[in-house]
């Protein structure tokens, strides 16, 4: 951000207070045991008190759906808008305020269907916030619906009899945006993969799009429900600028070599939707932040009213 | 059809009438793209320089440039001028300058044109090459016989050629010569406003603007046999002139909001334009949205931040901000939108005028939703309207709907330059920490009234949710908080409401009709009440700023009068239509309101002519619509 129009992105909090875990927890979630949402809360929580975030500068904005009951169970500010339009507000938030961290919290239907067009346009505009498409490949709260990324055959109550077209791949078509700049891929299940995302997510500058892959136990316990018995089916993407967790070499033995700078290697990567590829695909912190484009001048009150003096020159009689 | 007069002799000063006048009306009509609002517009502006009043209007059709030569793609501009202060586009124009037979047409099939209009039309398609075009001309000619007209042909291209190599490029500026010379403007005051319209481009485009206008005006001064001379009043006060949208853009300005979002809409666009232009000298932001919708998003994301933002938009996007207006009504974020009504529904007339989005502006939101509608009536208000709206929704919490439309958005009339002062710019919300129990919504229970919580203020972190909630924004689906929180919404409405003066009645305040109106029309609506009362006719009118609330005191003010009617650009059944009741009707969209408000038996007199409304037809409303036994 240019230092004339706001304070430092990130800047140290002047006062000494220390910040732990539970400062950043509010009300206990609601949601079904053994979801996935659980798990990214945590990991929010501990990303939070790592970087030592004062509460009342961070903001949680979310849209409709059970992921997006997110920033009800967080201590900082939240913004629980309607179906598939956080980004707009969180744009809206970061464009007056960039002093402020924001976290939008999207599901699969919010961010990938009813909200498509925002997810394309935030992507595009990479102002610095961190974007997380909690991924259950379901609809949940309104009870079993296909969604975009719902596998084709799978039966939903909308789509009794399997759905009838290939799931849309978000990896793929995040990385087919213009100004993408950063793409990264997570799994609920493996918490220590999922925190060093998040944190690398949040250390980038710009827009950082990290999609979650997420159990949903009464829906689709049966897609990754599996997967996250199966170690082997995972892949960890590993190379320079990748994220490495040392504590996972022992369960998550398959690796793929990747450069986070080769977007055509990511792409590669990403299409092939059989593989469950974790890790950072695509960074790249060069890339026009959208906050950053023009710079805005701050003027009193009174100096405003001098240059309307001028403006109104113009129009006199 | 009267003979030509010129061309073929040069009238000497005797020749020459100047018939005083202080009233008078002049079209420019064209094809798309040969500048024929480019000429209006500055003529209008120099003579309100020079101290006449000054309306015009813009002819605009929905394709950047439609077929040539059709009625239906005609392009212009309405000027009226007046020794007073215009305050509409007024009746039928005396003066016509047509760049063709078939622009001119669509004006006279319109009726847009008095009977004795004079018409200085391009004579280069009567002689044309294609014999087709030739034909037009010739038909043309005949249809227009029809009126009592007085047709001059004029060598526009020809003489154009004089002076530069493509006179389709330029010929406007001809054609302000000779309203130079006919009006008997300013040529120095011509020159600088030239300058001024021009000065992103070229110094030659102004150069040559230059000779093209002192060309027109001797042209003009060799070959035609009448001027007008509309006398100037002084004006005690410092004037500007500009557009209802370039004041609602400098309005916002002056009102401190700090972000504009919006995505291109006609006829709202042109605010975006003139905010692109400034806003950011002055430290806003203006984002172009993906879309309607993410535009009212990062608005009320501002908002909610902190600043107080606007969106801006016509009747279709407001459909599709639906949504989000109902989360900032329930969330308690402030925003100001305004709505520039075109006609409707759907795509409806994009360019053209109609108040038919007053009761989708009130109403429209799912669910009970109580917020602010104001309607600017004049330019001036549009400027000022900005100011109160920020203030309102800030006070209140809630959203602000401003409806202007496509008759204030491109009509160009002086008003007396704001005395700006700073406090207009609201200081920035209390960013001190929030003490210990205070809650997001302590709605105070006589107005509903709660303090904002902003983020970055320490111990108000609160999530804000569009699900029913609590005092605490906790959600809540009990009965008792529902009631609770929808009451209290409600009451921010009654208590501003509780501030709210009655209006002031247009003339007597006993009598035979009240007319009553809202936003654009008050011009056109006054003006046609002061003819009716100058016949004797016992008529007033009333028009109403807040639509909602609306202000008190209207069933008190509707009892002095035996009946009352609404004037709207909106639709409404008319009685004698087939199957069409008293109980069935379909009715002007403020009549239905001020009958549910009031429970007066509120008639209305509606028209979508995709036009501002005519003073006269207004007044043949007024006479057809006395009571009986009137005072007529």
């Amino acid at each position: 951000m240019s230092g004339e129009s706001c304070g430092l992105l990130h800047a140290a909090r002047d006062d000494d207070r220390v910040f732990d875990r539970v400062d950043y927890e509010g009300p206990v979630a609601r949601w079904c045991s053994g979801c996935g949402d659980h798990s990214v809360l945590s990991a929010a929580q501990r990303l939070l008190a790592e970087k030592q975030l004062a509460p009342e500068n961070t903001v949680f904005v979310s849209g409709i759906g059970c992921s997006s009951r997110f920033p009800h169970y967080m201590k900082t500010y939240g913004f629980h808008g309607i179906h598939g339009r956080a980004l707009t507000i969180a744009t809206g938030v970061k464009l007056t305020r960039p002093e402020l961290d924001v976290f939008v919290v999207m599901g699969d239907g919010d961010c990938i269907s009813i909200g498509a067009g925002h997810w394309v346009h935030a992507v595009r505009y990479n102002v610095d916030m961190v974007a997380l498409l909690l991924d259950n490949e379901i609809y949940g709260l309104t009870k079993k619906q296909t969604s975009p990324t719902t596998p084709q055959g799978y039966k939903s109550n909308t789509q009794p009899r399997g759905s009838y077209l290939p799931a849309m791949n978000p990896l793929e078509a995040t990385l087919g945006i213009t100004n993408a700049s950063f793409v990264a891929q997570t799994a609920e299940w493996i918490p220590a993969h999922l925190f060093a995302t998040l944190k690398a997510a949040y250390e980038h500058s710009g827009f950082a799009f990290v999609r979650i892959l997420q159990r949903c136990p009464h829906f689709t316990a049966d897609i990754f429900g599996e997967a996250a018995k199966q170690p082997d089916r995972v892949e960890i993407l590993e190379g320079p600028g990748g994220i490495r967790v040392e504590a996972l070499d022992a369960i998550y033995k398959n690796k793929v070599e990747h450069d986070s700078s080769d977007l055509a290697h990511a792409r590669a990567l990403a299409q092939d939707m059989t593989a469950i590829r974790l890790g950072i695909f695509f960074e790249d912190e060069s890339r026009p932040r959208y906050e950053e484009t023009r710079s805005i001048p701050q003027h009193s009150a009174h100096e405003k009213m001098e240059l309307l003096e001028k403006e109104f020159e113009r129009y006199a009689v | 059809m009267k003979l030509p007069t010129v061309g073929d002799r040069t009238p000497t000063d005797q020749d020459v009438t100047t018939y005083t006048v202080d009233d008078k009306s002049v079209e420019i009509v064209s094809d798309s793209g040969e500048g024929a609002q480019k000429c209006g517009q500055i003529f209008g502006a120099v003579s309100a320089k020079m101290g006449n009043g000054v309306w015009t209007v813009e002819i605009i059709p929905a394709e950047v440039e439609p077929p040539p030569r059709n009625p239906a793609g005609a392009s212009g501009i309405r000027v009226r001028l007046g020794s007073e202060p215009v305050t509409n586009w007024g009746d039928e124009t005396n003066l016509v300058i047509a760049f063709n037979e078939q622009a001119l047409l669509g004006r006279h099939r319109l009726n847009a044109l008095a009977d004795d209009a004079t018409i200085l039309i391009e004579n280069m398609w009567a002689t044309h090459p294609d014999p087709e075009i030739r034909d037009q001309w010739s038909a043309a000619m005949e249809e227009l016989s029809e009126k009592d007209y007085r047709i001059v042909e004029v060598p526009m291209e020809d003489a154009c050629l004089d002076v530069v190599d493509n006179p389709r490029r330029g010929k406007n500026m001809f054609v302000l010569g000779m309203l130079a010379w006919i009006y008997d403007r300013d040529l120095e005051l011509c020159r600088a406003q030239i300058a001024d319209a021009f000065r992103k481009k070229s110094p030659e485009v102004t150069e040559r603007s230059h000779r093209l206008l002192e060309s027109g005006y001797r042209w003009a001064g060799e070959h035609l046999d009448f001027r007008y001379r509309i006398p100037t009043m002084e004006s005690k006060r410092e004037m500007v002139v500009m557009n209802g949208n370039e004041a609602i853009a400098l309005g916002a300005v002056a009102a401190g909001l700090e972000l504009a979002a919006m995505y291109p809409i006609t006829p709202a666009t042109s605010v975006s334009h003139m905010l692109g232009d400034v806003f950011e000298r002055f430290g806003g932001v203006v984002h172009q949205a993906e879309d309607e919708i993410a535009a009212a998003g990062v608005s009320i994301g501002a908002s909610y931040s902190g600043k107080c933002a606007f969106t801006i938009t016509s009747g279709p996007g407001m459909a599709l901000k639906t949504e989000f207006l109902g989360l900032a009504i329930m969330t308690e974020i402030p925003l100001v939108v305004v709505d520039v009504q075109r006609g409707g529904p759907s795509t409806g007339l994009p360019t053209k005028v109609e108040q038919s989005d007053l009761l989708a502006a009130i109403f429209g939101q799912p669910g009970d939703a109580p917020h602010v509608v104001v309607a600017p009536a004049t330019i001036e208000e549009c400027f000022h309207v900005m100011t109160t709206a920020r203030r309102i929704a800030e006070v209140l919490r809630t959203v602000v709907i401003v409806l202007s439309d496509a008759n204030l958005a491109t009509g160009v009339a002086p008003y007396p330059r704001p005395l700006l002062s700073a406090e207009w710019q609201s200081t920035p919300p209390d960013q001190r920490p929030i003490p210990e129990g205070q809650r997001p919504y302590d709605w105070d229970p006589d107005t509903g009234i709660s303090r904002r919580f902003i983020p970055g203020q320490l111990g108000g972190e609160h999530t804000v949710t569009g699900l029913a909630h609590d005092e605490r924004s906790k959600v809540a689906y009990d009965s008792a908080v529902n009631v609770r929180a929808s009451t209290m919404r409600s009451r921010k409405l009654a208590a501003f409401q509780s501030t709210l003066r009655p209006p002031p009645v247009n003339g007597d305040e006993h009598g035979d009709l009240l007319v009553v109106g809202w936003g654009s029309t008050k011009g056109a609506i006054e003006e046609a009440v002061e003819r009716a009362r100058r016949e004797g006719l016992a008529v007033s009118s009333l028009h109403l700023t807040f639509l909602s609330p609306l202000p008190p005191g209207l069933k008190e003010i509707f009892s002095h009068f035996t009946k009352v009617m609404t004037v709207e650009i909106n639709y409404s059944d008319e009685l004698g239509d087939p199957f069409i009741t008293e109980q069935n009707r379909r009715r002007g969209q403020l009549s239905w309101l001020l009958r549910g408000a009031t429970l007066v038996d509120v008639d209305c007199w509606t028209r979508v002519l995709g036009e501002p409304l005519r003073p006269g037809k207004i007044l043949g409303a007024i006479r057809d619509n006395l009571p009986k036994g009137g005072s007529a």
